[in-house]
């Protein structure tokens, strides 16, 4: 089977997300890479030395310049014409193009794949991951999105694939890309970081998340993450927003503070090798799924834990 | 300006769902269902933009005859007359897709919202699913919606931070979270959303193919995790994270 994998750049590097969605290609068949963009020699280098890939392909053009899926989708409907299956990450960029491809192909797509089980059989959760489902897709050719946190990465380096240039098949004219504003974080990337600290809405405002949340955080090297909860009261941006709506996270050490634990967060982090839990409530939800938990009340416990850290 | 919006009856997301013992899938017998999150936000962004040229919200449902309980929340919410298509089989996004746009070929509305997932399959693929078989722009995760005459200028949640698209007009947009606060149905509204016109139709009726491509061969629970210790103060805390090697 040959599988073509998209891979996740911000032009300028390869993102990790592409090296878990290799991992899961190569369970199916040959890997062949596609890097999309304007500019992007250097991603298809990179993407050229991950381990398993055989062949890059390089779509170098204007109209792909912010991976806008009309003009993503046609290339990679040309392109599966003589390939079994497209594999994406399951970022917002992979879940927003790999439907419009799969409806182009007339095939239905596995999202949020866990696992590969054979050439057309997958498991996926469902109902924000309080269930998993085995299915078998009957569709000639694949399309799916890999949860990342469920494949081991790729090696980054110790590949020699081929490059190949491909040709973009222009702007469709449906769509403009007007702007942008990414978020400073100068900390580890949620979904790639090691350790986590997550703040809810125990922390009661911005000011106070910032000054509780932010040094214990740095004194553990960890990134920062918080709850919808958190996120909807403004104490944190919305891409810190960790749950079923928000960044699915499998970090070896998670630590949730003043997080109650509903279901929908639990959903973004359960996977987490160990977890923390610091909350007052004694029979906070949490604490059913904690490893570690400490029940006593935040402005005291967290200022303690990050100076006793930092010693 | 005419605006479509797709909803979903869905298990409510307040209620943990259990596996049947069988292994077939999610006990669905006696529990409360509601219309799905998202697609209270995507009705409600339909309603919000009544003031900005919106003359008419059609809502639409694919599913079983109680999903008729869900269309008259949204029209209760404000849309203006709904469509139900029965289907005694689940149809997945794909089969929703097609019905979607047979639905859109019909009534040719100018936008199309959907929510961006449904809390049950949690697919997050019918709305880009439509915008690819329609051939029109897509802008998934919208957090900010803005309409003129001719197109749609959309803000979208993506990893990282925001992304603003623009479209031409028709597109598809499925919403995200932030993008508004739904409003509660008055109980004169429910009252009146009864006399609210709801047709119902058949997949057949559209000469659409919904059989599956997928099948589920079995639902299992996710693997338990361990119960956990309770530490006594933060001393205890440390000396633990010490052990695991997380702290130095």
């Amino acid at each position: 089977m040959s599988v073509l994998v998209w891979v996740e750049h911000d032009g300028k590097a390869v993102k990790d997300a592409t090296l878990a969605a290799v991992t899961a290609a190569a369970r199916l068949g040959e890997v062949e890479a596609l890097v999309a963009g304007q500019g992007v020699d250097g991603v298809a280098q990179e993407a050229a030395k991950i381990a398993g890939v055989t062949k890059v392909l390089v779509a170098d053009d204007a109209s792909l310049g912010h991976a806008l899926a009309e003009n993503v989708a046609p290339l990679v409907v040309e392109l599966m014409g003589s390939r079994d299956a497209f594999v994406a990450p399951a970022t917002t960029t992979g879940k927003n193009i790999a439907p419009r491809v799969a409806a182009l192909l007339d095939v239905m797509q596995i999202s949020e794949v866990l696992s590969v089980e054979s050439a057309d059989t997958f498991t996926r959760p469902i109902y924000a991951g309080n269930a998993i489902a085995t299915v078998q897709s009957k569709d000639g050719k694949k399309v799916l999105t890999i949860r990342g946190t469920a494949f081991e990465k790729a090696a980054a380096e110790g590949g020699s694939a081929a490059i190949e240039q491909v040709s973009a098949k222009g702007d469709q004219g449906l769509s403009s890309f007007e702007g942008s504003e990414i978020a400073q974080n100068a900390r580890p990337e949620l979904t790639s970081a090691k350790i986590i600290v997550s703040g809810g809405r125990a922390l009661g405002s911005e000011e106070q998340f910032h000054q509780l949340i932010d040094p214990l955080a740095d004194a553990l090297g960890a990134g920062v993450g918080a709850s919808r909860a958190a996120v909807d009261a403004g104490y944190a941006p919305n891409d810190y927003q960790v749950g079923q709506t928000g960044k699915i996270v499998a970090p070896e050490v998670y630590v949730a503070v003043g997080i109650s634990g509903a279901i929908q967060h639990l959903a973004g982090m359960k996977d987490s090798k160990t977890i923390i839990a610091i909350n007052k409530d004694e029979d906070a939800p949490i604490f059913q799924v904690a490893d570690l938990g400490l029940v006593g009340d935040l402005f005291k416990v967290v200022p303690e834990l990050t100076e006793k850290l930092a010693v | 300006m005419k605006v479509l919006v797709p909803v979903k009856r869905v298990l409510d997301y307040n209620v943990k769902p259990r596996v049947k013992a069988d292994g077939t899938g999610v006990d669905l017998a006696n529990v409360k269902m509601s219309m799905n999150p998202f697609d209270e936000i995507a009705v409600e962004e339909a309603i919000r933009l009544k003031d900005k040229g919106v003359t008419e919200i059609v809502v639409v449902s694919i599913g079983e005859l109680k999903a008729q309980e869900t269309l008259r929340t949204a029209l209760a919410m404000g849309a203006d007359r709904a469509i139900l298509i029965t289907s005694e089989e689940k149809v997945e996004p794909l089969g929703v897709a097609k019905l979607l746009k047979a639905v859109v070929d019909e009534e040719k509305p100018d936008l199309v919202i959907l929510g961006k997932q449904a809390i049950d399959d949690d697919n997050n693929q019918t709305g880009q699913m439509l915008a690819g078989l329609l051939g029109v722009g897509q802008a998934t995760f919208a957090s900010k919606v803005e309409l003129t005459a001719d197109s749609v200028t959309v803000t979208r949640e993506v990893d990282g931070g925001l992304e603003t698209e623009k479209l031409k007009l028709p597109a598809v947009v499925t919403t995200d979270l932030r993008l508004n606060e739904p409003r509660y149905a008055s109980l004169p509204n429910i009252m009146k959303a009864k006399s609210k016109p709801l047709a119902t139709k058949t997949a057949a009726e559209y000469g659409v193919d919904v059989s599956p491509r997928l099948t589920t061969l079995k639902v299992t629970e996710p693997g338990k995790r361990q119960a956990g210790v309770k530490v006594a103060d933060v001393d205890e805390l440390v000396m633990k994270l010490k052990a695991m090697g997380v702290a130095k």
